[in-house]
């Protein structure tokens, strides 16, 4: 056994210098058949070496698609129409696909989900994960193996020599995760995106699998970028939060201020649906209604439909994101209301 | 907090079955090992357990889906597996299931009203006459927080939580003393799941609904459940009321569980409890551990541990209830708080 003291760690110096990975009024519209909808609207954030930035929000809100634009992605009907992303010293969407492919690895890397799917199911694990050894280093097929091995045994895969022959389907869902983890760290990234790393796993072995990012961060200084619906995973890990909803930021800060004292009704609302605050056998605090359609989504605020503080102002006028406080940004016109709770 | 006769009690449930033989030559997955559950009416069972526990083989037979190889299922009194014809249907109609995907779960072509009304065609008994029929949809539906203007549309024109409504409506179409939720909540957003939860909650405060709550998820269950069956390997390592359970668990599994999950504070903040992170995963059920089942991930795991399959030990403090707080394990844990 391992009781391992709880890992929320929030060092306030570590954020000097040039950010990580800098997102800057990224936007993405989506061609679907029925019409063009604009899945990330104007979306800004930073974050710098040895921290984790969290994006936050139900499905459909525009958190994946963010993270596949950065890394280069997104399906052919998704299109970024806007915006920048800056990481390794470059502006990455003006890159050429080749240059871009370069910094896959070594500057950008991601985790998604769903490790069976994201392995190729008829290649051995070990020439995979030393697959980008090959590629980026030059390494014969030998070398990489090798390589490959070494982090096999460093993401805790017993038997790594032995293991490095299996394919995909012959390991446990939380042994692919850490296959796809080691993948995504070979090339020592300066920022890891994970996608919902955890979500498909059980409780314990997720557990598991957070503290292996968690101690993978820390020994190689990387920036995390932690896309999760998962407030309490946000709360335990994350030292900045962005939230969002239909596509837009509807507020970003520090987790413990964002979380101790919400300034828009969304994040609140969504801190009141966590059964484990409400009192036992009362009801939750719900949010009423659901997410709207994005070819929906209606003048003004996009959360007007289903906000408790909703007025006329709020269907005529969307409310930009504005500096509550130190470091923090709200989008609500009424965020002032919310702070005196 | 229950009438003396259960509504349901179940004991020395075993259910095994034949699949494809793994490497060690091993053909027998043993689902459930000897299970017992008791469950007093208008409460809700919270059934705890990593995927391959056997929660949801033990959800088939508690729905008749499944026949058990040993042990008995008994209903209000009525042993479900000897009835035949009339009585089986009408057992039948008081045993319901919402299930987890409410995409999967509702047929793309049929409206929400026939949805909805479809038990009836079976259930002539409790069916409404065609005349009464369309007043009755549109009760269900107002019931479970559906417009009335519902009835004519489609599963498509509805969203994850409407949809998961719609399923509710249906179960309680044919008004059941018991309904089983597999992972009712989990394919929905957090704010959604608020309101789909508030809803069962509410149901079962004015119809008196009995609920088997099968979940993954522990904030969900600690927040429904009246009583916790933690599952681990086709067996039930612990049972009791849920806050005893959570707050002062027997079985290192429990505690290993309970920790595992990241909690969110009052204050926003991360819940600072003491992680316990289990080495491992879980065995394969084809081939499970000797003695206790839980000894290859357990830190307190002893010889006697593998030879000897532990008996359930019992807390006195809550005597009162018709299943006391129990624990099967030859070392539970004291009073002191996990990891202290």
């Amino acid at each position: 056994m391992n009781p391992l003291p709880s890992t929320a760690t929030a060092d306030p110096e570590a954020a000097t210098g040039e950010p990580a990975l800098a997102v800057e009024n990224l936007t993405v519209d989506l061609h679907t058949p029925t019409g063009t909808v604009r899945a990330v609207d104007e979306v800004s954030f930073a974050v710098h070496k040895g921290r984790t930035l969290a994006l936050l929000g139900e499905s459909g809100c525009g958190k994946s698609m963010t993270a596949l634009s950065i890394v280069g992605l997104l399906d052919p009907v998704a299109e970024v129409v806007g915006g920048s992303v800056r990481a390794g010293g470059k502006d990455v969407l003006t890159l050429s696909r080749p240059a871009r492919k370069k910094l896959a690895g070594p500057v950008l890397s991601i985790v998604f989900q769903d490790a069976l799917t994201a392995l190729n199911p008829v290649q051995p694990v070990g020439r995979q994960l030393g697959e980008p050894f090959r590629i980026h280093h030059g390494l014969s097929r030998r070398q990489a193996k090798e390589k490959a091995i070494e982090l096999m045994r460093i993401v805790g895969i017993p038997e790594p020599r032995a293991r490095a022959r299996s394919y995909p389907h012959q390991f446990s869902g939380g042994m692919r995760q850490r296959l796809l983890i080691a993948m995504a760290v070979a090339l020592a990234p300066d920022v890891l995106l994970a996608d919902e790393p955890t979500t498909a796993l059980d409780v314990t072995v997720q557990a598991q699998i957070m503290q292996l990012l968690r101690d993978l961060q820390v020994e190689r200084d990387m920036a995390v970028v932690l896309i999760t619906h998962d407030l309490a995973v946000v709360a335990e890990r994350a030292d900045d939060v962005v939230v969002m909803y239909a596509g837009n930021v509807v507020e970003t800060g520090p987790v413990r201020e964002v979380f101790g004292n919400p300034r828009h009704p969304y994040t609140r609302g969504l801190l009141d649906s966590v059964p484990e605050r409400a009192e036992k056998g009362s009801p939750l605090p719900a949010v009423a209604g659901s997410p709207p359609e994005l070819s929906k989504i209606p003048p003004g605020c996009v959360f007007q439909a289903r906000c408790p503080l909703a007025r006329e102002r709020c269907a005529e006028e969307r409310p930009a994101l504005t500096a509550t406080g130190s470091g923090r940004a709200a989008a609500c016109h009424f965020s002032e209301e919310l702070a005196s709770v | 907090m229950s009438e003396p006769t259960p509504l349901l009690e179940v004991s020395g449930l075993r259910k095994s079955f034949r699949v494809a033989k793994n490497k060690a030559g091993r053909s027998k997955l043993t689902a459930l090992d000897g299970v017992n559950l008791t469950l007093g009416r208008g409460e809700t069972l919270g059934l705890v357990g990593e995927s391959g526990c056997g929660k949801s083989t033990l959800a088939r037979v508690l729905l008749m889906l499944e026949r058990p190889d040993e042990g008995t299922v008994r209903f209000d009194g009525i042993d479900p597996f000897t009835l035949k014809g009339k009585d089986l249907l009408a057992w039948r109609r008081r045993v319901q299931m919402v299930f987890q995907d409410p995409f999967a779960s509702l047929n793309a072509r049929m409206t929400a009203a026939d949805l909805i009304g479809e038990p009836w065609r079976t259930h002539r008994d409790v069916a409404p006459s065609p005349r009464e029929r369309e007043a009755k949809v549109r009760e269900l539906l107002e019931l479970v927080g559906l417009r009335a203007t519902d009835a004519h549309r489609y599963p498509n024109e509805f969203s994850g939580g409407q949809r998961q409504r719609i399923g509710i409506a249906r179960a309680l179409a044919l008004q059941p003393d018991l309904i089983v939720c597999d992972e009712p909540v989990s394919a929905l957003d957090l704010s959604v799941q608020a309101q789909v939860l508030n809803l069962l909650a509410d149901l079962q405060e004015r119809l008196g609904v009995t609920y088997v709550f099968i979940s993954h998820d522990l904030s969900v269950v600690r927040h429904v459940a009246d009583r916790v069956s933690v599952m681990y390997l086709g067996k039930i390592i612990e049972h009791g009321p849920t806050e005893d359970v959570f707050d002062r668990p027997l079985h290192p599994y429990t505690a290993a569980l309970m920790s595992a999950a990241p909690t969110l504070e009052e204050d926003g903040t991360a819940g600072s409890g003491e992680r316990i992170l289990l080495d491992g995963e879980l065995p394969s059920p084809l081939d499970p551990p000797s003695g206790c089942r839980f000894r290859t991930r357990c830190w307190q795991a002893t010889d006697r541990c593998a030879t000897e399959a532990p008996d359930p030990v019992g807390r006195a403090e809550s005597a009162d209830a018709l299943e006391p707080h129990e624990g099967r394990c030859h070392f539970p844990l004291s009073l002191t708080p996990v990891g202290a």
